[in-house]
C-alpha cells in the first residue's frame, strides 16, 4: 500500500487481553525508531486476546525486523503480515465540513456519491461519516476541502485477508486451547 | 494450605531453586523480608541496589543460575534500572524483584510510587505486575522460565503492597503456559545442511563466536567443531573464554580494540560462521565495509538477530549448541564425500599476520608502571581458572586482549551497556556463586569509585574478592578518545591519582589495601593478595596514564583503517 508515496505495510497482530499490551508494543515501536501509520485495537471473538491492525511505514522499518522484534513480546500471539493486495481494508472517518446557504447541497451531493451519511447538520457546517477503502478516504477529503473543512478523524484501518477465489478448507481462526 | 503473598512469593523462589539473593528492604518489600527470616534462601544485604543488580549478574555469569535481586519500591526500583539494562545488552539471566505501593493507591504519586513496570519496559524480557496474590506462584514460574529459556534475559516482578499482605491458597503450577512464547532451539536440518555445505566450500572461513556460546553452555561443541574444520576461531568480547584462548587455532578478539589478526581474518575471510553473535557495531566497524567478501552462516537463538545488521547467506535460528552439534555431523557428511579445501594457505597467511603484528607494549625496568604488565602478572601469577571481572575502559581493554582465557564463564564483563561500577558488585556475585574460585576484579580508578562502597558488602558477608585497581589518574579511555580525536584538548577526565587514598579507603571498608608504585613490586603484592582468603583485598596500581590502547579501529571506520599502535597513529591495514 502506498500513501504519498511512502510504501506502508499492515500487520494483524493478536495479542493477550491484558493491561500494558498496548504500551509495550507502542514502546517497542518508539524504542526501535519504526512509525506507526496508524493503529487500531479491538476485543476478538476470543475474549482472552485482543487484534491490533498495525499500519506501518515501510521506509522507518525493514518489515521483517519490526514482525521479529514484535514477535519477540511475550504477550504477542500471532503476526499477520497482510499484503496491501491480499488484503480488505476499511476505515471509517467523520468530517465536519463547512456547508451554508449555497453549498450545502453541493456537499449533500458529494456525499450521496461517497455514500457518507449525514450525522448532524448545523447552521453552517455538516458532519458527515464515510467508510471505506483508504484511499477512498482520501479522495474524499480532497474534494471536500475547498468547503473547508472544520474537524476531522479517521479511525486507521481494519483488515483481514482475501479469500479465496477457489475452493479451499477454510480455516478457523481460532486460537490454541480455544 | 493457607499463606499470604510474601510467604508465597519466599515460597515461590525456594521452588525454584533460588540459594541466595542480593538486595536491600525498604516500605514496600517489608511483607516479604520477614518471612525471609525463616527461609532457605541466603540474602546479601547491599548497599546500593544498583549493587544488587550487579551482583545477580555477576552471579549468573558465573554459574549460569539467574541471579537475583530483591529491592523496595520508587528509588530502589530506579536504582536498579541500570543493571537490568545491563543484564538486557548481554542477554544475562536475572529475576528481579521491586515492592510496589499498594495496588489501591497506584497511580495516585503515593509515597515512593513510581511507574516501575513503565521503566523497566524497555529493558526487560518481560515484566509482571502482580495483581492478585494467587497469581504469584505462576508469576515467579513464568518469570524464571523467561529469563533462563531462549535467549536469556532479565526479568522483574513488581509486587504491591497489599498483595504481600493478602491471602492466598498455595499451589506450585505443573508447567508454564505462555502461548506468545515459544522459543526455537531446534535449528532446521535443511539450513544446517546448506551451511555445512558452505563449510565445506570456503577457503577462507572464520568461526565468529559470540556470547550466545557460553549461553548456550556450548563451548565444547565449539571446540569440536573447530576441530573437525580446522577453520580459525575469533571470540568477542563477550565470548572470551568460549574458546580457549592456548588452543592453536584461537584468533583472540576481534573489533574495534581486536588484535590485527583477528580483525583482519574476518575482513578478508571468504565465509563467517558466526554463532550467537550478533554482529555489534564495536566488531563490525562500518558496516558496509565490514567482511566485504564474506558469505555469512549466523546461528542465533533470536530469530530478530538474523538480518537485523547484516544479510545471513544461511539463517539458522536455534539454540547454539544444537545448532553447532548438527553443524559438525554435517561437515563431516561433507567431507566423507570428498569436499575438503585446503586452509593451508589461509592458515599461512593468518601466521604471517600473527607474527607480524602482535598486541604489544614495553615495560622498561625504571620506567613508569604499565598497566598492560600488571596485568600480565596477575595472569601469570593466578591460578589458571581464576575468574576475572572487569569494569569499563581502557584496564577492560588490555584485560580482554592479554588474559589468557582458557575456560568458559573465566571472564565477566560489562559489554553492550558498558556500565561503569560493574566490576566490583560483579565480582562479587561471581565470588557467591563459584566460592571455592580465586575472582580477581580488574578494575579503572573511575569505575571504582562508582560502586566501591559494594565491598563493604563483601567485607560483612566474607565474600574474599580482590580488586586491582588501574590507576591511571584518568577517565583513561575518554583521555584516549579526547587524544586522537579532539586534538588532546582534555575536558573533565583527569581524577587524581591520590583523591582518593584508595589503600585508606579500603581499609576503612574492612578490606586489606596495597600500593604498587614500581615494576619489580607487582608480582610480590599479587603473592601476598593471592594469600589473602577471609577478607577482600584492594590493590591500587600506579600505572602509566599516558598509556593507549591499541590496536584500535576509531569509531565508524571501517576495519581496514586499524590503527596499529603510537607510531602508526594513522591507518595500516592492508
Ligand atoms: C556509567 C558510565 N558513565 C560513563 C561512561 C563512559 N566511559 C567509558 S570508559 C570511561 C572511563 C573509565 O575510566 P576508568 O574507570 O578510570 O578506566 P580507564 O579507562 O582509565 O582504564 C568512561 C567515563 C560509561 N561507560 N559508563
Ligand atoms: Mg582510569
Amino acid at each position: 500500500m502506498n500513501v504519498n508515496g511512502v510504501q506502508h505495510h499492515i500487520l494483524s497482530v493478536l495479542v493477550e487481553n491484558r493491561f500494558g499490551v498496548l504500551s509495550r508494543v507502542a514502546g517497542l515501536f518508539s524504542r526501535r525508531g519504526y512509525n506507526i501509520y496508524s493503529l487500531a485495537v479491538s476485543p476478538t471473538e476470543d475474549e482472552r486476546y485482543s487484534r491490533m491492525t498495525i499500519v506501518v511505514d515501510g521506509e522507518s522499518a525493514p518489515i521483517e525486523q519490526v514482525t521479529k522484534q514484535l514477535n519477540k513480546l511475550i504477550p504477542v500471539i500471532k503476526i499477520n503480515e497482510l499484503p496491501a493486495a491480499d488484503a480488505v481494508e476499511r476505515e471509517l472517518m467523520l468530517v465536519t465540513v463547512r456547508a451554508d446557504g449555497a453549498f450545502r447541497s453541493q456537499v449533500t451531493e458529494l456525499a450521496s456519491i461517497f455514500e457518507a451519511k449525514i450525522l448532524d447538520v448545523g447552521y453552517e457546517a455538516m458532519t458527515l461519516m464515510v467508510a471505506g477503502a483508504p484511499d477512498k478516504l482520501d479522495a474524499m477529503t480532497e474534494l471536500l476541502a475547498p468547503f473547508g473543512i472544520v474537524e476531522l478523524q479517521r479511525t486507521g484501518r481494519i483488515a483481514l485477508p482475501k479469500l479465496s477465489r477457489e475452493p479451499s478448507k477454510l480455516k478457523l481462526v481460532r486460537t490454541k486451547g480455544a | 494450605m493457607q499463606l499470604t503473598g510474601a510467604q508465597a512469593l519466599i515460597r515461590s523462589l525456594e521452588m525454584e531453586g533460588v540459594e541466595v539473593m542480593f538486595g536491600l528492604p525498604g516500605g514496600a518489600i517489608l511483607p516479604v523480608y520477614d518471612p525471609l527470616i525463616e527461609s532457605s534462601i541466603r540474602h546479601i544485604l547491599v548497599r546500593h541496589e544498583q549493587g544488587a543488580g550487579h551482583m545477580a549478574e555477576g552471579y549468573a555469569h558465573a554459574t549460569g543460575r539467574p541471579g537475583v535481586a530483591m529491592v523496595t519500591s520508587g528509588p530502589a526500583a530506579t536504582n536498579i534500572v541500570t543493571p537490568l539494562c545491563d543484564a538486557y545488552m548481554d542477554s544475562v539471566p536475572i529475576v528481579v524483584i521491586t515492592g510496589q505501593v499498594p495496588y489501591a493507591v497506584i497511580g495516585s504519586d503515593a509515597f515512593q510510587e513510581c511507574d516501575t513496570l513503565g521503566i523497566t519496559m524497555p529493558v526487560t524480557k518481560h515484566n509482571w505486575l502482580v495483581t492478585d496474590a494467587a497469581d504469584i506462584p505462576r508469576i515467579v514460574r513464568e518469570a524464571f522460565h523467561v529469563a533462563t529459556t531462549g535467549r536469556p534475559g532479565p526479568v522483574l516482578i513488581d509486587v504491591p503492597k497489599d498483595i504481600s499482605n493478602a491471602t492466598m491458597d498455595w499451589y506450585w503450577p505443573e508447567h508454564v503456559d505462555l502461548p506468545g512464547y515459544k522459543p526455537n532451539l531446534k535449528g532446521h536440518p535443511k539450513m544446517i545442511k546448506e551451511a555445512a555445505r558452505l563449510v565445506a566450500a570456503a577457503r577462507r572461513p572464520v568461526i565468529y563466536a559470540g556470547g550466545g556460546i557460553l549461553k548456550a553452555r556450548a563451548a565444547e561443541a565449539l571446540r569440536e567443531f573447530a576441530e573437525t574444520t580446522g577453520i580459525p576461531v575469533v571470540t568477542t568480547l563477550m565470548a572470551r573464554g568460549a574458546f580457549p584462548d592456548r588452543h592453536p587455532q584461537a584468533l583472540g578478539m576481534p573489533g574495534m580494540h581486536g588484535n590485527y589478526t583477528a580483525v583482519t581474518a574476518m575482513q578478508r575471510a571468504d565465509l563467517l560462521i558466526t554463532l550467537g553473535a550478533r554482529f555489534d557495531d564495536r566488531v563490525t566497524g562500518k558496516v558496509s565495509a565490514f567482511a566485504p567478501e564474506a558469505k555469512v552462516i549466523h546461528a542465533d537463538v533470536d530469530p530478530a538477530e538474523l538480518g537485523k545488521v547484516r544479510r545471513p547467506d544461511v539463517p539458522i535460528v536455534g539454540d547454539c549448541r544444537n545448532v553447532i552439534e548438527g553443524l559438525t555431523k554435517a561437515v563431516r557428511s561433507e567431507y566423507a564425500r570428498g569436499e575438503r579445501p585446503d586452509l593451508g594457505p589461509w592458515w599461512e597467511q593468518i601466521r604471517r599476520w600473527q607474527a607480524e603484528h602482535p598486541v604489544r607494549y614495553e615495560q622498561h625496568e625504571e620506567g613508569p608502571l604499565k598497566p598492560q604488565f600488571c596485568i600480565e602478572m596477575l595472569r601469570d601469577h593466578t591460578p589458571e581458572d581464576t575468574i576475572v571481572v572487569s569494569g569499563v575502559g581502557q584496564h577492560q581493554m588490555w584485560a580482554s586482549q592479554l588474559w589468557r582465557f582458557d575456560h568458559p564463564y573465566t571472564w565477566v564483563n560489562s559489554g553492550g551497556l558498558a556500565t561503569m561500577g560493574f566490576a566490583v558488585p560483579a565480582a562479587i556475585g561471581a565470588k557467591v556463586g563459584k566460592p571455592e574460585r580465586m575472582v580477581w576484579a580488574i578494575d579503572g580508578d573511575g569505575c571504582f569509585q562508582m560502586t566501591a562502597q559494594e565491598l563493604v558488602t563483601a567485607t560483612a558477608e566474607r565474600i574474599p574478592v580482590k580488586v586491582a585497581i588501574l590507576n591511571n589518574a584518568y577517565l583513561g579511555m575518554v583521555r584516549q578518545w579526547q587524544e586522537l580525536f579532539y586534538e588532546e584538548r582534555y575536558s573533565e577526565v583527569y581524577l587524581s591519582p591520590d583523591l582518593p587514598d584508595y589503600v585508606r579507603w579500603a581499609e576503612a571498608m574492612g578490606c586489606v589495601g596495597f600500593r604498587v608504585e614500581h615494576a619489580e613490586d607487582v608480582v610480590p603484592t599479587i603473592e601476598k593478595a593471592n594469600e589473602i582468603d577471609d577478607r577482600p583485598v584492594v590493590i591500587d596500581f600506579r600505572v602509566d596514564y599516558r598509556e593507549k590502547v591499541y590496536p584500535m579501529v576509531p569509531a565508524g571506520a571501517s576495519n581496514d583503517d586499524i590503527i596499529l599502535g603510537p607510531e602508526t597513529d594513522r591507518p595500516g591495514g592492508r
